[in-house]
């Protein structure tokens, strides 16, 4: 019973939030690592360009719940989601367009375009906000649990009990299939594999007969329903506000580069390191240890690595030391 | 220049000697920044109670009390002592009541009040370091310290049978002062705080918090924050994890938003408000209405207290001297005496008049300890079937 016991403390506190945490972080640093393997460069505006997919999303959950549409229990964004991926799907269009191809035909260093891309990242900040505001915004709607801390107690009798929401399920179901679908797409398509062969050899590739201008519209596209996706996930698991989307920008891009950039894999293995050892340092294992240890062996302190204060310094800690010890990520990608 | 200074000197003696039947009061207040929503009613009460004293044409021998109005500005501490300065010096008030925010009481205090051996009444300033400075007997506050909130909660968890508890505090000031008045007062009633944390206002994700928390334990879980921001997130997750289930609310926590979003969920619940059973407090709703002052506004009662208070020590005293009548104001509020309540204004100055003694309670049952603070009237309230219920008044 202690073992079962402790087991679920982790799994209601380590376990099942760094899961959710971790695949919200996978979509997004794919999005991102997508753009650095192709375009060469480090996306700094896909944290907006995440709150701005979210921002049309919830506007169209809006309309939807208005206009009475529900498919409970899953939340209405997951039907209204189209509907931003394709006004972001738009706009990155646009801004390559306007932006990034201008710089790409001068073949300027990736320098210039991270730069860039800095500026477009206030510009989308400035949009998100004049769209929707900087208010937080809860648009989760459907049943928000698959089953409560209470009937996870009475069904099984132990102490300690375990909440799964559904938010939780659909993030983790989600980033399957995007996973899955995203390997088949890279791997099996002809579309999927020009893009990797333009990744690989920009030169050989043109000479292929590849039209670099279809790869890059392809890849914004991707990385713009990645961005969306992870938005919406993340919302609805927590809450939807501009700035915290802008704050993700720091462990969604530790992750690429944990898991090498421009290696979609390594993105989704590095969203999950970066979230367990968020949460793995700020939790306090007392109550774990406790069932685990025999009674003249309980801890008297917290047994907390570091206060959640410092929260956010763990992925600044984690990105320091993959760039130290291994520059192009656990996997191998491009030398960030 | 020379004709023109003494035209000056002189006006200002005539005006002085053709007022000597009257006396001011300055009312300096954050009429602008951040709280300036709040003090217009404020100001007004405190007028209402000089109206009162006036109209009964007792006060020192018929003498008139006038008040004067400066802005303090709330964060400003060079702006409220320039303020403070410019109603002593050239306003030359007997009294001041205010400021009304804490940071701009202690810049007043220490630099205007100390040196002119002027009374500050402050009706709102609450922050528990403006009972630490030795104010020689000038400042009084008729709004009691964030530290009588801790003690008096952690009397009421000890009642309600919670030994241990895990506090979460808004990362601020207010957050940590009450946190800590809160744990002091907690455990030396006996009690054991698990875990004192704080968490940010406006994050998306509280899990981590909560799961220090949780490891931590305790019976219930101590929200130190504001409803609409961090402290909602706490509840939020601490409910769907199943850390906590009962919690305890301080002043902050205690909005509409709190009982919309959750209800029934955190049925059981218990803190505690500002607020008063008394007589005076309803009576002080009616003359506020018919004044056409807010009346449901924060420190309304307050301030008509601290007006009513300084007026009734000076006529205790029988001078408008700061000197003479700030030893008086302690008297005046305390037992015994006979009890005053807000309109009782005329019959206290008789009294007093009289030679006889009074003991103010006034709108807010305002009662002074330590070196002259309010110890302050608290409401406990609980949560049923998702409703806000008034248990009983501490």
């Amino acid at each position: 019973m202690d073992i079962l016991n402790a087991f679920v403390v982790f799994a209601n506190f380590v376990l099942l939030p760094a899961l959710t945490y971790g695949a919200q972080l996978a979509l997004g640093a794919l999005g991102a690592t997508l753009i650095h393997g192709i375009l060469r460069f480090s996306n700094f505006a896909h944290g907006d360009t995440m709150a701005f997919g979210t921002a049309i999303t919830i506007l169209a959950t809006w309309v939807l719940q208005a206009m009475g549409v529900s498919i409970a229990p899953l939340p209405t964004a997951l039907l209204a989601m189209p509907a931003g991926i394709a006004a972001t799907i738009l706009v990155v269009l646009a801004t390559d367009r306007m932006v990034y191809r201008h710089y790409r035909v001068r073949k300027v260093s990736s320098v210039t375009l991270v730069m860039a891309s800095l500026g477009v990242m206030f510009v989308m900040g400035g949009l998100v906000r004049t769209v929707i505001g900087v208010d937080d915004r809860q648009f989760a709607d459907g049943a928000r649990f698959v089953f409560t801390a209470a009937q996870f107690r009475e069904w099984t009798g132990l102490t300690e009990t375990l909440a799964l929401r559904s938010a939780q399920v659909v993030t983790l179901v989600t980033t399957a299939i995007a996973v899955i679908w995203l390997q088949w797409f890279l791997k099996k398509t002809r579309t999927g594999k020009s893009m990797r062969a333009f990744s690989d050899n920009e030169n050989l590739a043109l000479l292929s007969g590849i039209n670099p201008e279809r790869v890059v519209v392809i890849v914004w596209i991707l990385s713009a329903t990645l961005a969306t996706l992870a938005g919406v996930l993340y919302g609805l698991d927590k809450s939807f506000r501009p700035i915290t989307y802008f704050q993700l920008l720091l462990p969604i891009f530790a992750a690429a580069v944990v898991g090498g950039l421009g290696n979609p894999l390594g993105a989704v293995v590095g969203g999950f390191v970066v979230a367990f050892s968020e949460v793995f340092v700020t939790y306090g294992f007392k109550k774990v240890v406790a069932y685990l240890l025999p009674a003249g062996l309980q801890p008297d302190g917290l047994l907390q690595l570091l206060s959640t204060d410092y929260k956010i310094a763990v992925s600044f800690t984690v990105l320091v030391l993959v760039l130290l010890l291994k520059p192009t990520g656990i996997f191998g990608g491009k030398s960030s | 220049m020379k004709k023109y200074l003494i035209a000056t000197v002189s006006c200002l003696v005539l005006a002085t000697a053709a007022h000597a039947d009257e006396i001011k009061i300055g009312i300096e207040m954050g009429f602008s920044g951040p709280i300036e929503s709040l003090t217009p009613p404020m100001a007004q009460a405190a007028e209402l109670a000089i109206k009162e004293v006036n109209d009964s044409g007792l006060f020192l021998g018929g003498t008139k009390v006038v008040a004067v109005r400066g802005d303090e500005t709330c964060i400003d501490a060079s702006a409220a002592t320039a303020t403070g300065e410019r109603l002593v010096t050239s306003d030359k008030v007997s009294g001041i009541v205010g400021p009304t925010c804490s940071g701009a009481a202690s810049a007043v205090l220490t630099n205007v009040a100390i040196p002119n051996g002027m009374v500050l009444i402050s009706p709102s300033a609450t922050s528990p370091g403006l009972s630490t400075i030795d104010s020689k007997g000038l400042f009084f506050r008729t709004a009691p310290s964030d530290a009588r909130e801790g003690e008096v909660l952690a009397q009421i968890m000890m009642d309600r049978g919670v030994k241990t508890a895990a506090i979460s505090y808004t990362n601020n000031d207010y957050g940590k002062g009450i946190a800590s008045s809160i744990q002091t007062a907690f455990e030396k009633l006996g009690g054991k705080i698990t875990l004192s944390a704080p968490h940010e206002d406006g994050k998306g994700d509280y899990s981590a918090e909560v799961g220090a928390l949780s490891s931590a334990g305790g019976d219930a879980l101590v929200v130190a924050g504001y409803a609409d921001q961090g402290g909602s997130g706490v509840v939020q997750t601490a409910l769907d994890t199943g850390a906590f289930s009962k919690f305890v609310f301080p002043n902050g926590m205690w909005g509409e938003s709190l009982l919309k979003k959750f209800g029934k969920q955190i049925d059981g619940s218990f803190g505690d408000l500002p607020g008063s059973d008394s007589p005076g407090a309803a009576k002080l709703v009616e003359m506020t209405k018919a004044a056409g002052i807010n009346s449901t506004a924060t420190f309304v009662p307050e301030t008509y207290d601290a007006a009513a208070i300084m007026l009734l020590a000076m006529q205790a005293a029988g001078s408008a001297k700061p000197a003479d009548y700030k030893g008086k104001i302690m008297d005046v509020v305390n037992a015994p005496g006979e009890k005053i309540y807000p309109g009782d204004l005329a019959k206290a100055l008789k009294i007093l008049k009289d030679g006889g003694d009074i003991d103010y309670v006034g709108g807010s049952a305002v009662e002074f300890i330590g070196k002259g603070e309010s110890a302050g009237s608290y409401r406990e309230v609980q949560i049923e079937g998702g409703e806000m219920k008034t248990v009983k008044f501490h």
